[in-house]
């Protein structure tokens, strides 16, 4: 690794380059793991407010200005709080579950890009790395539905894992869209192809797909299973307390605000900021533009209320993994055609290459990709429509029914 | 290379465990602990528990993890190929159309045996 | 000799973890925890592949295997009556090892042989061989390259689709007729 920054300075003030190096990238990493552990503390405060103002509530508003320092009276609380393992708990598992939950969420943070220079991990298979790294955060469930051994936990944990692992497919597939038009699957380079046009004009589908899959994989209404209270009390992480339940709840909400930010650098443009490439000013464009999925996703979970499993199931493997893999296909075929054409933007070895175009070449590739993924959702929405029609026709007249029968 | 672009997140795997743990250490010494047999118990809710807390799951379940790894493998084939994609041009999506084609047939099998349906 | 670099530790690490996690499975008498050991083994190949320049093939071992098959292993288990509490004492213990120790002398002949042919490609370590994926996705479709077993996988994965179905509507039945 080149040794710059930091780690040039330190190796001029005299310290072995090794260790150099080493201190430079621990220090980079703390930075990492500090700004997802500072925002979940305020993506609280935040997520509470906007769900009181949503019900017509006020929220917390008693500890400090406008209750911010809520979330840190509730951190006490929780930390003094017993910490209770029950008895017939696999002791070592059932430790392990919650630590395991916030790290893989932690673990995401490592690829995002912050600012053209600050990332901490710029691998080239950085979207692949983060599904991985999410699919461990369904390990955990697992492993807490199983290790407590209770009957509700592990009921929640069965449902909650098969409803995560069947959303995991169209979000992957979801995932090839942009990899597909980058070329890439660096995050950086994902980033970087998307300086003329933000790949959501492109595929709108897609990054439809990505968000409703990546709303089921935090387990938010309508797909919180993952706590249906009437049911199962509260799924997997019931015999948990104090700052172990903590963990899983810090995990959740900021997944939620990860997913807000990996929407933002698939199909959102990260942190190209038009004309200024300054890092405050990208970090913060991309803190801003993160909270647009993130606001739509809690403004849906404050509205709609839960499904059934077996309607989540069939939502699943009925309408989105098939649209995602057709929506793929369709893309690379018409991306080869537009490319045939002469609309698609080419570099030296005639390989397209959206990182060098500009706003006004990449327009009329848009135009048609846009007008396609148009198309293709017309008649999908509105056989949606008929099916919710004809269902709701069906409930209307055994209503009728029962009402006639009753009346006899 | 790729090793150093790995040091960080090894470092970082290292830090979010001892995060972890300190975190876990510190509810640990701050919070009270008297377990009693009561408290300790399963919670079912209110009644003493019947029977062992784990117990045998729908082959449902099952189905749905091994349709799960199968689509998995689907995406994990799909994905060198969509990095690669403008370098492969219409030959590339001929193959890659046939190959989703002979996943479609079992799909579609899948989809009339009613395997799909959560019952 | 040994130098002790950064990788060298990673590698004691990961082997540690690799074999460490393979004892636990073959040792512990809870299926649910053998499964969750068996994960810590997997991972430690995982960064194996990493040590290797395959990061890929590491975020597929990750991906696919703690991932996806830790959770199969784990519906499997709660399938069966009482397999987290085993205490059926296997007892064909000889047969067994005779097997195993086979097959690793079988893997390691495989491994070692090429290296002592003076063959061009082991002169230098395989982690400077730097294979992106771009070239994978190249060879996986190109005439010369893998596109027959890249067309039977899928053929193979189409197989396991309706085996799975078969195997499970069976399991269904006999549970509806008990």
């Amino acid at each position: 690794m080149d040794c710059t920054g930091l780690c040039e300075v330190l190796t001029q003030g005299g310290t072995d380059p090794g260790l150099a190096q080493f201190l430079s990238i621990l220090l980079g990493v703390l930075l990492v793991v500090t700004v997802p552990l500072i925002t979940v503390i305020f993506l609280i405060w935040i997520e509470r407010k906007i769900a009181a103002r949503i019900q017509d509530r006020l929220g917390p508003n008693r500890v400090g200005p406008f209750g911010l320092l809520q979330t840190f009276a509730d951190l006490i609380k929780l930390l003094a709080k017993e910490d209770i393992t029950p008895a017939s708990a696999d002791r070592l598992l059932y430790n392990a579950a919650p630590l395991l939950s916030l790290a893989a969420v932690a673990l995401i943070w490592a690829v995002v890009p912050y600012t053209p220079y600050h990332v901490g991990a710029d691998l080239d298979i950085g979207a692949l790395y983060f599904v991985a790294v999410a699919s461990l955060g369904t390990l955990a469930i697992m492993i807490a539905g199983w290790a407590s051994n209770n009957k509700y936990a592990l009921l929640g944990a069965f449902r909650v894992v098969a409803l995560l692992v069947s959303y995991e497919i169209p979000l992957v597939f979801a995932l090839l869209v942009p990899v597909m038009l980058a070329g890439s699957m660096s995050m950086v380079d994902i980033i970087h192809a998307q300086s003329g046009m933000w790949f959501i004009f492109m595929a709108p589908l897609a990054g439809v797909l990505f968000f409703i899959s990546s709303q089921a994989e935090t387990g938010r209404a309508p797909f919180d299973l993952i706590e249906a209270e009437s049911e199962l009390v509260a799924g997997f992480n019931i015999e948990y307390s104090g700052m172990k339940f903590g963990m899983f709840f810090a995990a959740e909400f900021l997944h939620v605000f990860t997913n807000g930010v990996l929407i933002t650098i698939l199909f959102l443009g990260g942190w190209y900021f038009p004309g200024w490439q300054m890092p405050l000013i990208a970090f913060m464009w991309l803190g801003l533009k993160a909270f647009i999925p993130y606001f739509i996703s809690l403004w849906i979970r404050n509205t709609v209320p839960r499904l059934r499993i077996d309607q989540v199931m069939k939502f699943n493997w009925f309408f989105l993994v098939p649209l995602s893999i057709v929506n793929v296909l369709i893309l690379a075929f018409l991306v080869m055609v537009l490319k045939e054409i002469g609309w698609v933007p080419v570099d030296e070895t005639g390989a397209m290459a959206l990182a060098q175009a500009g706003f006004i070449e990449l327009l009329p590739m848009t135009i048609v990709l846009f007008i396609s993924n148009v198309l293709i959702c017309v008649p999908i929405v509105n056989r949606l429509r008929r099916m919710g029609v004809e269902q709701r026709a069906a409930r209307e007249q055994l209503r009728t029914q029962r009402a006639m029968a009753a009346g006899d | 290379m790729t090793l150093q672009a790995f040091a960080p997140i090894g470092v970082l795997i290292i830090i979010a465990l001892i995060i972890g743990v300190i975190i876990l250490m510190i509810s640990r010494v701050f919070g009270p602990h008297n377990p009693s047999f009561r408290k300790n118990a399963p919670y079912e809710s209110g009644m003493k528990p019947i029977g062992p807390g784990t117990r045998r799951m729908p082959v449902k379940f099952y189905l749905v993890a091994v349709l799960f790894i199968i689509f998995d493998v689907e995406v994990i084939f799909f994905m060198p190929w969509a990095v690669a994609m403008r370098d492969l041009g219409v030959y590339g999506l001929i193959v890659m159309g046939v190959f989703t084609l002979i996943l479609v047939v079992g799909f579609i099998y899948e989809w009339k045996k009613g395997a799909l349906e959560w019952e | 000799m040994i130098q002790f670099d950064f990788s060298t530790i990673a590698f004691f690490v990961f082997a540690v973890l690799t074999l460490g996690g393979a004892l636990g499975v073959v040792t512990n008498r809870n299926l649910f925890r053998g499964t969750i050991w068996l994960m810590v083994s997997l991972f430690g190949v995982a960064g194996l592949y990493v040590l290797l320049s395959a990061p890929f093939l590491a975020a597929v071992q990750v991906l696919v295997y703690i991932g996806a098959i830790a959770i199969l292993f784990t519906f499997a288990v709660m399938l069966t009556r009482s397999l987290t509490r085993l205490n059926v004492r296997y007892t064909r213990l000889w047969p067994s090892a005779l097997g195993a120790v086979l097959l690793f002398a079988m893997l390691v002949i495989g491994v070692i042989w090429p290296v002592f042919g003076g063959n061009e490609l082991y002169n230098q370590p395989i982690s400077d061989v730097v294979r992106t994926t771009t070239d994978l996705g190249v060879a996986l479709v190109s005439g010369e390259g893998y596109v027959l077993p890249f067309e039977v996988a899928s053929i193979l994965l189409t197989g396991a689709m309706i085996g799975a179905i078969v195997i499970a509507r069976d399991a269904d039945e006999e549970e509806m007729e008990q």
